[in-house]
């Protein structure tokens, strides 16, 4: 008989009751090799042509994966802004504003279209840029992407639907200022409403993650969008803050830290600029005695680990009922165990790499508190690769909620383990955070997903699942988690005035 | 009967249930997975050595048992590929495989009380067991009474293991749950506990018949093998699994083999825990390491394709 067929080596046989997963059936390198067609240098997108920044300054887009250089990127100046705006007030007072809405919809249509046609190379670009597995930017940030473009292309012919009994007008020009953990959705739930409305935007990508915003630009230019309807204009927080605060503004969007949204909310107080906020989380996942615990630790990993974390809606607090708490830990130890980390190109990859060199600062600092304060540590055991920004999945037991881990968002792969009695201890436990962007409830007892659904202080409230993302589906927070929504009719109602 | 969703809640309120949404999201994450190369050679030669090689028509006859037999011996004149683990067929052809695979590496698998219904004495189902094993069956494939499993009485259904279990002396049990018939994936655990508690370490519980419309399922599968691993951890007995019917292809059984390890790990992917129970996926596993070994697909006749013409 071959190797194969025979059971694994004696030298891997535990001597208590426990599984091996060790090497006998190792997975060789799957990488994508397709081209993603990556400039090297990356210009503005402003009035529908790419322009080099006014001041002549780039800065360096890393592969935080190997720590190599990508692109350079255009560095906008408040010139530069002022430009954008100036283009697309002029896109909307002409053309955008007045163009019915059918018309609008046949433009996003066709850029929903484009997108899925370029669906692999935009896929590619945003592994490449920001880190996360391909298997994520293939099979969900890309289609997601694209449905929100065809999802609100089918609304901009339907607007007086929107709220009914009264019309719904576009605002102007709109600033908007997206972060790196989706880059390339959080572009999509912006810009199809806004557009859909029939308002222009000025949109500025995350830092770190600028290529497939601007690579998004020639799928504009392939749809032959208006000139200046979008203006896509990169940089880092001086270049965000001249977008959120420029005068032409009638609506600000922002989605990053709650910290960042509380200085925007100040620089904007006394304007009269509508504004959205889609802030940090610190999400509590509820798993009662009586939810089917495999699928619970299934929904667990997903909530924590997906996009390694960096997620505003993560489940980061795990709040288990004390009699199953052992057990639920056991099996959440055994799955990590199995999660893949390492090169987000390779198609097998369940974890990949963290954003960038500050982020894993941020994070490792975190954790190392949490260490301090007293909180058991679990990490996954697996070998993370030599270069490149990685983090090991990690647990916290025995956390309390005074610890910095049960009250700060990490934004990356660590979950922290608080354990409650009853329903009402579960609730108070999991309202007890300045947040309030997303929860999650496990159980078979209908009436108790109804009722803690009512009593959690959360914009969303998953039952016996977790991360689900629809474009029909308003997503915002409670309290610090921010205000307004996107996705579903009421994303659309923050984009206009109702009259 | 008033009996069977308080016995059922009992059980469940014990072993856990199963939510359905969560497990096919879960098992759908196994067919991302991308096997290439050494990885992928290793996946095929470890399916081909998993082989139940299958053949259960009433128009089975001894020669073509024979032919069957020399599949599993042979099942490739090119390359380097191992035999399969076993031969599956009616009791009556078992005497014939014998001749063919006695005191080779490949064993005489059977299906025996009154499969695929097991709608017979319990009398008449034991002693076809034994007739098997005395005609030289290794293992013993048999099917539950799903009747006294769905109306609750679960100690009928465990006895009558337990007495196919005697009858089967050395020779090794699989047990069917026929989980089509079944229906739920809650039923499905509960009839997997009930059955482990019953049969010896290293028996199997299996999916099952082939007859009906539905078959061996990503779903079900992964069922049975979190039922498998959550009883070895708390007994230490470690169970083995069968997915038998609808696996056609060599893609779907790598599917099945990564959910073995990512469940159960590297101590299931060997063929005394785990088996296919199919006819024609054995030609596609062939087909697939013919072109890993040469670079190119062959045409279906080099590998005497349909399970008719062995």
């Amino acid at each position: 008989m071959p190797a194969a067929s025979r059971p694994a080596k004696k030298t891997a046989r535990p001597s208590s009751r426990e599984l091996v997963f060790g090497d006998l059936w190792e997975f060789d390198p799957a990488p994508e090799t397709a081209d993603p067609k990556l400039k090297t240098k990356c210009d503005l997108f402003i009035h529908g042509q790419f322009v080099k920044p006014s001041a002549g300054k780039y800065f360096d887009s890393i592969n935080p994966a190997t720590e190599t250089k990508l692109a350079d990127i255009a560095l906008a100046t408040n010139t530069d802004v002022d430009l954008a705006y100036r283009s697309a007030r002029k896109a909307y007072d002409s053309v955008w504003g007045r163009m019915p809405g059918a018309e609008r919809g046949k433009y996003l249509f066709r850029i929903a279209r484009l997108l899925q046609d370029h669906a692999r190379e935009f896929a590619i670009a945003e592994t490449l840029d920001g880190g996360k597995p391909i298997k994520e930017s293939r099979d969900f940030d890309v289609p997601m992407a694209a449905a929100h473009f065809f999802y609100h292309a089918g609304w901009a012919d339907k607007l007086e639907y929107v709220s009914p009994g009264r019309s719904v007008k576009p605002l102007g020009v709109v600033g908007q200022v997206i972060p790196w953990n989706f880059p390339l959705l959080m572009l999509a739930w912006k810009l199809a409403p806004a557009l859909a409305m029939g308002n222009t935007v000025v949109i500025k990508p995350a830092e770190t993650t600028s290529i497939t915003a601007l690579k998004f630009g020639e799928i504009l230019q392939e749809a032959e969008l208006p000139p200046g309807v979008v203006n896509i204009v990169s940089g880092a927080g001086e270049t965000g803050a001249a977008v959120m605060g420029h005068p032409a503004a009638a609506k600000i969007a922002f989605t990053g830290s709650t910290e960042v949204g509380k200085i925007i909310m100040r620089s904007v107080a006394g304007t009269d600029k509508k504004v959205t906020m889609e802030l940090g989380g610190k999400a509590a996942n509820i798993v009662f005695d009586d939810a089917p615990l495999d699928q619970a630790v299934e929904g667990i990993v997903n909530g924590i680990f997906f996009n390694q974390g960096h997620v505003c809606c993560a489940g980061s607090r795990l709040l288990v009922q004390e009699s199953i708490t052992d057990a639920v830990l056991t099996k959440l130890k055994r799955r990590i165990e199995v999660l893949r980390v390492g090169d987000p190109m390779d198609k097998n990859t369940d974890l990949g790499a963290i954003n960038s060199k500050e982020q894993l600062n941020k994070i490792t600092e975190l954790v190392e508190s949490g260490v301090r304060e007293g909180a058991e540590l679990y990490q996954s055991p697996c070998r993370l690769p030599s270069k490149g920004f990685f983090f090991k999945p990690s647990v916290f037991s025995n956390v309390s909620m005074s610890h910095r881990v049960a009250r700060e968002e990490i934004f990356g792969p660590v979950l922290s383990v608080l354990t409650f009695r009853t329903v009402d201890e579960a609730i108070e436990k999991a309202n007890n955070t300045a947040y309030g962007l997303s929860a999650g409830v496990w159980t078979d007892k209908g009436s108790r997903i109804l009722k803690m659904s009512t009593e959690l202080k959360a914009g969303v409230v998953w039952a016996n699942t977790y991360n689900k993302f629809d474009p029909t589906s308003p997503f915002g927070g409670y309290k610090e988690s921010g205000f307004g929504r996107e996705g579903g009719r009421q994303g659309l109602i923050d984009y206009c005035r109702e009259e | 009967m008033s009996a069977a969703p308080q016995a059922l809640r009992r059980l469940l309120s014990e072993i856990g249930t199963v939510d359905q949404v969560g497990i096919e999201e879960r098992v759908a994450k196994y067919t991302t997975r991308s096997i290439k190369k050494k990885s992928k050679l290793f996946g095929l030669n470890l399916a081909v050595s998993m082989v139940d090689l299958t053949t259960l028509e009433g128009k089975d006859t001894p020669g073509k048992v024979a032919s069957l037999c020399q599949k599993a011996l042979l099942p490739h004149d090119q390359g380097d590929v191992p035999t399969v683990a076993a031969v599956c067929v009616y009791p009556a052809m078992v005497k014939h495989a014998a001749k063919y695979v006695k005191g080779t590496p490949v064993r005489i698998a059977s299906v025996a009380t009154a499969f695929p219904s097991g709608q017979a004495p319990l009398k008449t189902r034991l002693a076809e067991v034994r007739a098997a094993v005395a005609d030289g069956a290794d293992e013993i494939d048999m099917v539950i009474n799903r009747g006294a499993f769905l109306s609750g009485q679960f100690s009928l259904m465990q006895d009558e293991i337990a007495q196919v279990v005697e009858a089967c002396g050395n020779a090794t049990l699989k047990v069917i749950l026929e989980t089509s018939e079944l229906e739920t994936y809650d039923n499905i655990r509960a009839a997997s506990f009930l059955a482990m508690r019953v049969i010896r370490p290293g028996d199997f519980i299996k999916t099952s018949t082939g007859k009906t419309s539905s078959n061996a399922t990503l779903g079900n599968n992964q069922v049975m093998l979190d039922a498998i691993r959550d009883f070895f951890l708390e007994t230490g007995t470690a169970i083995a699994m069968k997915p038998a019917g609808g696996i056609r292809t060599a893609k779907q059984a790598l599917h099945f083999l990564i959910a073995v390890k990512e469940t159960l790990g590297d101590e299931w992917l060997n063929n005394q825990r785990y088996r296919f129970g199919a006819s024609s996926l054995l030609n596609d596993l062939l087909r697939q390491l013919e072109k890993e070994r040469t670079g190119a697909y062959q045409a279906p006749y080099y590998f005497s394709e349909a399970a008719e013409a062995y």
